[in-house]
């Protein structure tokens, strides 16, 4: 095999606009939720397992680290909505242009950072 | 003639499946998502009792069971199209098909044990 051959998507060799960050984002987020997903379980499983274990989780999620922790779980979870749903409206057509999809992009990046904040003030 | 790129280890056997079994489960999911938010920020002080009676009804053991089961194709489709694109020939060299092949193994494997896990739990495990 020729190995001088032109390589489409060296991803080292591109700068990125910010439609490729949201794009990047949407995938790192996604791959955060799935290391998550034990503790996510976990949580549901104490929560539900004895009036003990509930007590248990309760006191767990006061103490300040839990409380970091479960910040940062769902942050990335509410980016992966929010740019999640703006995927389906693009689905459905909407904001498909150059322009739309850069207005989008940073649409995701503002409501997700909103939405991050108020879930902090909502955990503290 | 049309041919139909296929890949054995892809969940609905071509993109389009895959693209619709994404979006269907991305539905389900942030639907149980925003609704359990909303749940959970009306009741700051919520107790055992309380919990246990919402979340082990039956409307709600059937709406985690299907959350569970759509994070499992949701995650699978996700990450299947992450291992493709990132773990190939360019990135890992001649040993890319195997490295892949066995990342997706284990990622199949963990999310068996999270659907497991998730049933046993919200049909009445310990």
């Amino acid at each position: 095999m020729n190995d001088k051959r032109p390589v489409n998507l060296d991803l080292s060799t591109i700068k990125f606009p910010v439609t490729a960050i949201a794009s990047i984002t949407h995938r790192i987020t996604g791959v955060a939720i799935f290391v998550a997903l034990p503790i996510l379980l976990w949580m549901l499983d104490r929560s539900v397992a004895s009036p003990e274990s509930f007590a248990d989780l309760k006191q767990l999620l006061d103490s300040p680290l839990a409380k970091l922790v479960v910040w940062a779980i769902l942050t990335p979870i509410l980016y992966h909505l929010v740019a999640g749903i703006r995927h389906l409206f693009m689905d459905a057509g909407i904001g498909e242009t150059l322009e739309g999809g850069r207005r989008g992009a940073k649409s995701v990046f503002i409501i997700t950072a909103v939405l991050v904040v108020l879930t902090g003030a909502w955990i503290w | 003639m049309v041919t139909r790129v296929t890949s054995v280890t892809s969940l609905g056997r071509n993109g389009l499946y895959d693209w619709l079994i994404q979006r269907v489960s991305a539905v389900v999911i942030g639907v149980y998502f925003i609704g359990m938010l909303g749940y959970l920020i009306a009741q700051p002080n919520l107790d055992y009792g309380t919990w246990k009676a919402f979340i082990g009804s039956v409307p709600m053991q059937i709406a985690t069971t299907l959350l569970v089961l759509s994070v499992a194709a949701h995650t699978w489709v996700g990450l299947w199209g992450v291992t493709t694109d990132y773990l190939t020939g360019m990135t890992l060299g001649k040993s890319a098909t195997c490295v892949r092949l066995v990342v997706q193994m284990v990622i199949a494997l963990l999310l068996m044990v999270y659907v497991l896990w998730g049933l046993v739990t919200i049909w009445g495990g310990a």
